[in-house]
């Protein structure tokens, strides 16, 4: 909390919301991932769509996790840079990766 | 063909996959959707069981899953059964599931607590070796209908992920 109000802080010192927050679509066909790998920057959305009739999860092992359920999409808006792998915790044969920079 | 049968036979028997080492024959699309459909309800059966004893949550979260994903596949192979016109057919192999798993089934009735938690999760790891085995060299292999191939290789990334969900809740329990 208290650095997500530092952020949102600092954003408004800055005067503006970052300028080209993009969003990045991130489909999960079949238990795949695609496209496997993304580049993103800091500040960027992150949308998974699902379009299996079974539920997944984009997890970070001791990080985040987002539920996107079957037919559904979920988002993550990205916080930290660095590069992140992560997978689904109910079928942890599918893999991705976020490379995220500032 | 009969080497490739041969080898995949000898391949099941390797693994130790009894109820499938009698389907030396090629099976037929319409046995083959008995067998994927068979071996899901399997599973769901097992699962109640375990959403029914366990007080592990770790054990009860991982059971729903299976129900939850396998009925979802079962819905799929219906669908495509109903729109191919095949009527799925019973055969040996899938009487051979439904008895070994009705074995089991009583076996695992009978423990409790953390004896039943090992029991369960360690022949979830089992089972669904086993069935990727069969998948792999045995039914994709037979399938002649497009669509039911392109099912059941969902099925068996769907049956990879279990087995690894699996052995990471069989790691927990220790």
């Amino acid at each position: 909390m208290q650095k997500r109000h530092l952020w949102i802080a600092l954003m408004l010192a800055a005067g503006t919301v970052p300028a080209r927050a993009e969003t990045i679509q991130v489909t999960i066909d079949r238990l795949v991932f695609s496209p496997a790998t993304v580049e993103a920057k800091v500040g960027d959305t992150i949308e998974w769509v699902n379009k299996d009739v079974f539920a997944h999860t984009a997890t970070v092992k001791g990080s985040w996790e987002v539920m996107i359920p079957p037919k559904k999409s979920a988002s993550l808006t990205l916080k930290t840079a660095g590069p992140v792998d992560y997978f689904c915790r109910f079928h942890p044969n599918m893999k991705g990766r976020l490379v995220v920079v500032p | 063909m009969s080497i490739r049968h041969t080898a995949a036979l000898a391949a099941l028997l390797l693994l130790g996959t009894a109820p499938f080492a009698q389907a030396a024959d090629k099976p037929t699309d319409p046995q083959i959707a008995h067998i994927a459909y068979t071996a899901g309800v399997i599973d769901v059966e097992a699962a109640k069981l375990a959403i029914e004893k366990s007080k592990t949550k770790e054990v009860v979260d991982f059971a729903k899953d299976m129900v939850r994903d396998h009925e979802a596949v079962n819905v799929q192979a219906l669908d495509l059964v109903k729109k191919l016109k095949v009527t799925p057919e019973d055969n040996a192999t899938s009487q051979a599931l439904s008895k070994a798993a009705a074995e089991e089934r009583a076996k695992l009735a009978k423990l409790d607590g953390a004896a039943f938690d090992k029991a369960y999760v360690d022949n979830e790891v089992a089972y669904h070796k086993q069935v990727n085995g069969a998948l792999e060299t045995l039914l994709i292999p037979s399938a002649q209908n497009a669509e039911l191939k392109s099912l059941l290789e969902t099925g068996l990334k769907i049956f990879q992920g279990h087995e690894q969900h699996a052995e990471h809740v069989a790691g927990m329990l220790k």
